[in-house]
Parts: C-alpha cells; structure tokens; sequence
C-alpha cells in the first residue's frame, strides 16, 4: 500500500466541520429533550393511561421500533408533502428523531413504572391524590432514576443514528464531511477526522447525561 | 410516461427485500462469529486481548454505523482494489455486529453465577472444560431472547447500506419513488417489508424472554 495520508485540509474546513457539529448538537438536544417528554407521556398512557389511547400508543411504538430510521426520515421529509405537510429538512429530522426516540424511551420508562413496588401507589391513594397525581409526584422521578442508565445510551444510539440526516440534506456532521470530502477528494482521512468526532461526542454526551442524573436525582435512597 | 400499479411498485420492493434478507443473514452469522471471537478476548485471561476487545467495542458502539460504511468503503479503496458496494457493506455490517454481540453474550457469561465457576474449579477442571461444561451452556439460555432482539437492530442496520449504493429495500424505495413520485405510498410499503421482517424477531424475542424467565424462577 502505497497511499500517503494528507491532513493538511484540516485548518481549511475546520468552520465547515465546526457548523457540522453545531447541527448535531442542536438536533440531539432537541430529540432527546422534547423525545424523552414524548416517551414519558407514552409510557405513562401504556402503563396507567385509558385502555384505548394505551392501544394507539402500542402500534406506534411497534411500528418505529420494528421500520429502520432512514425509512422513518424518509417517509417524513419524502412521503409527508404529498398530504400538504411541507417541511424543512431540519425541522423534519427533529420530529424523525423525537418520534424515534420517543418511542424507545416509551418502553424503557414504563420498565421503569412497573418496576414501582404497589405500595407506592396505594400510598399515594391514601393521602387522597389523584391517580395522575400519585403518578405525578410519587412514581416518575424514582421510575426515571431507575431506567436513566438505560435512558442515556438510548440517547447516545439517537444522536449516532442522526448520521443519516444528512441524507435529506440536513447540514449535520456528516453532511459536511460528505461536502468537505467531495472538495478535497480525501475520502479516507475525511471520514476518519468525523469518526473520531463521533466518537468523542458520543463520550462526552454520555458524561453529561451521567452528569444530568445526578442533577435530577441527588442522592437518595436507592431502593 | 410510463403507468405503475400498486402492484409493480410491491412486487420491485418485494425483489429488493430478498437483499436485505440476505444481508441480513450474512452480517448476523458473520457478526456472530467475529463476536464470539471478541467475547473471548474480552472475558480472556490474556491482558492485551481484554484491551483490544474494550477498544474494539468502544469504537464500534461509539461511532456511527453510517460512518463505519464509509470508511469501508473508502478504506478498501486505499489497497487499489474497485470495492464492490456488497464487500464494504458486509464488511462494516460484520464488524458493527460484532461489536454488539461480543458484549451482550459478555453479560451472559458475567450472569452465571459465581459458585458455577468455584464448584467446576473445585472439581479439577481446566478453563476450557469450565466454560464448554458448566458456563457457557448456562450463558448460552440466557443469551437467546438479548441475540435474537439484536437481529432486529442489524435488518434495520441494513437499510443504511443504501446509502454507499447497495441496492436493498431501501435503495429500490429510493428508485422506485423517482420513478413513480408516489413517495408517500413506495415509502409506507418499504415501511411496512421492514415491519414484516423485523417484528416476528421481535415479538418470539419477548416470548423467549418470558418463557426462558419462567425457567429460571423455577430453580
């Protein structure tokens, strides 16, 4: 093998790189905000909610989690135009990722719920609060404390699996790899350079989510 | 300009599925054996096969399968050979595989209790016979219903091969709406071939895991 690895690119295209990574910044906080709001409210309707919103909520977990998510973006940004739904090619790989992740984060909370010991709930029931209230204040946080571990990597395949935004032209970290590579024809280097980038995102984004757990769940009794 | 039916559209994505199947198949059994590989090294007694292994599951799991593809197909390029889409795809789909599997049988293994590994050592044997004797027959209940919910994640791995230009379900999607503009309905039937490949793994994953559960709290 004689190929001769040439970064010298680097200091040229870094604000390209740089944009690059802002995208899948923004696209993650987004969809991991706004899908974990959405997996709450799933799991909630599942696991307490009316028998028939807890059945819709059933098809629609099955179906994202069972349909790959470059078929899921592409329905939204491809298929969604043709009933009138026009959409950005941003803000339709946010919904693409928070209907994802909303999802996935559906089951892993309501593991979370039914893994509450009954007397929580009966507890609640005796100082009169409602069934919403007793879910409210009494099962979510320590059902969320529990799962979180599981919560956080879901996250992070999310924000891993946003690479193929860049199919729908969405301007992540991949899309300018994918316009850097196609000016500077280092195919290799260039993808290697946004790998690693990954990779180092992918580290940092668990160290924060750890670090949001023990924001949002200081020290109690874990039981 | 050419008239499609319903019809043309499923039977071309129907053909274009058997790929993805194959695939499948391919990266499953592959992924499989190149993780049993890791699994070893990673459980090993050697301290440099531990590392590799960790660093190999790091890298794997922490990157982007999207990112994986490129590399293998650019990467095979660098030896001066013309890499055909399906090499690069398996290739990256073996190894993405692998990474996964290695460590969810690595939980298996840890799973098998303690006093399995002191009663077998206790009655003079080796390591080889402990893990073909007594471990990995009990790693290897538990493992099923975790390996069979993975293949789920590796037949919607595929549809990304599409993007280095394998032609698979989603690749013919992509075709069959350009030919068509029918976006909504190509892309709802691809959809719905993935649903109806991937749910049925699913679905026996849940019933293995309640049924093998039964088992253990029997014991």
């Amino acid at each position: 093998m004689t190929y001769v690895f040439d970064f010298s690119w680097l200091g040229e295209y870094m604000p390209v790189l740089l944009k690059g990574i802002g995208i899948t910044l923004q696209l993650i906080a987004v969809g991991a905000v706004l899908g974990i709001s959405l997996g709450i409210a799933c799991a909630w309707a599942r696991a307490l909610g009316p028998k028939w919103l807890g059945g819709i909520v059933a098809v629609y977990v099955e179906l994202i989690r069972n349909t790959p998510f470059l078929i899921q973006l592409f329905f939204i940004f491809f298929g969604l135009p043709s009933l009138g739904l026009q959409l950005g090619e941003l803000t339709a790989a946010n919904i693409a990722m928070v209907v994802n992740l909303g999802a996935y984060s559906c089951e892993i909370v309501r593991a979370g719920i039914q893994a509450t010991p009954r007397g929580q709930f009966e507890a609640g029931a005796s100082l009169a609060m409602s069934p919403f209230e007793t879910f409210w204040h009494v099962v979510l946080v320590p059902a969320l404390q529990r799962i979180w571990p599981a919560l956080s990597s879901q996250v992070v395949i999310v924000m891993l699996g946003s690479a193929v935004v860049s199919q729908i032209a969405a301007e992540d970290l991949t899309f300018a790899a994918n316009f850097i590579q196609s000016r500077n024809f280092r195919a290799f280097e260039t993808y290697i350079v946004s790998t690693l980038i990954y990779l180092a995102l992918a580290i940092l984004l668990r160290q924060l989510l750890r670090g949001v757990g023990w924001t949002l769940f200081p020290k109690r009794a874990t039981r | 300009m050419m008239e499609f039916s319903t019809w043309d559209i499923l039977r071309n994505l129907l053909l274009a599925a058997r790929w993805t199947v194959l695939l499948s198949l391919v990266s499953f059994i592959g992924g499989g054996l190149v993780g049993l590989l890791i699994l070893f090294m990673r459980i090993g007694k050697l301290k440099a096969g531990r590392i590799f292994a960790r660093g190999y599951i790091e890298l794997f799991q922490g990157t982007p399968l999207l990112m994986q593809l490129f590399l293998a197909f650019f990467g095979l390029g660098l030896f001066g050979i013309n890499v055909p889409a399906w090499l690069a795809a398996g290739l990256a789909l073996i190894l993405w595989t692998a990474s996964f599997l290695a460590e969810i049988w690595r939980g298996c293994v840890e799973a098998v209790a303690k006093g399995q590994w002191e009663a077998s050592s206790s009655l003079g044997m080796g390591y080889v016979q402990q893990m073909r004797w007594v471990i990995l027959p009990q790693a290897l209940k538990v493992a099923v219903p975790p390996t069979v919910g993975f293949s789920v994640q590796v037949v919607k791995g595929t549809a990304l091969t599409s993007i280095i230009g394998f032609v698979e379900l989603s690749k013919a999607g992509t075709m069959v709406t350009n030919a068509t503009f029918l976006p909504f309905t190509v892309y709802g039937f691809v959809a719905l071939i993935y649903f109806a490949l991937c749910w049925p793994l699913s679905k026996s994953s849940q019933i293995l895991e309640r049924k093998l559960n039964v088992a253990h709290r029997n014991h």
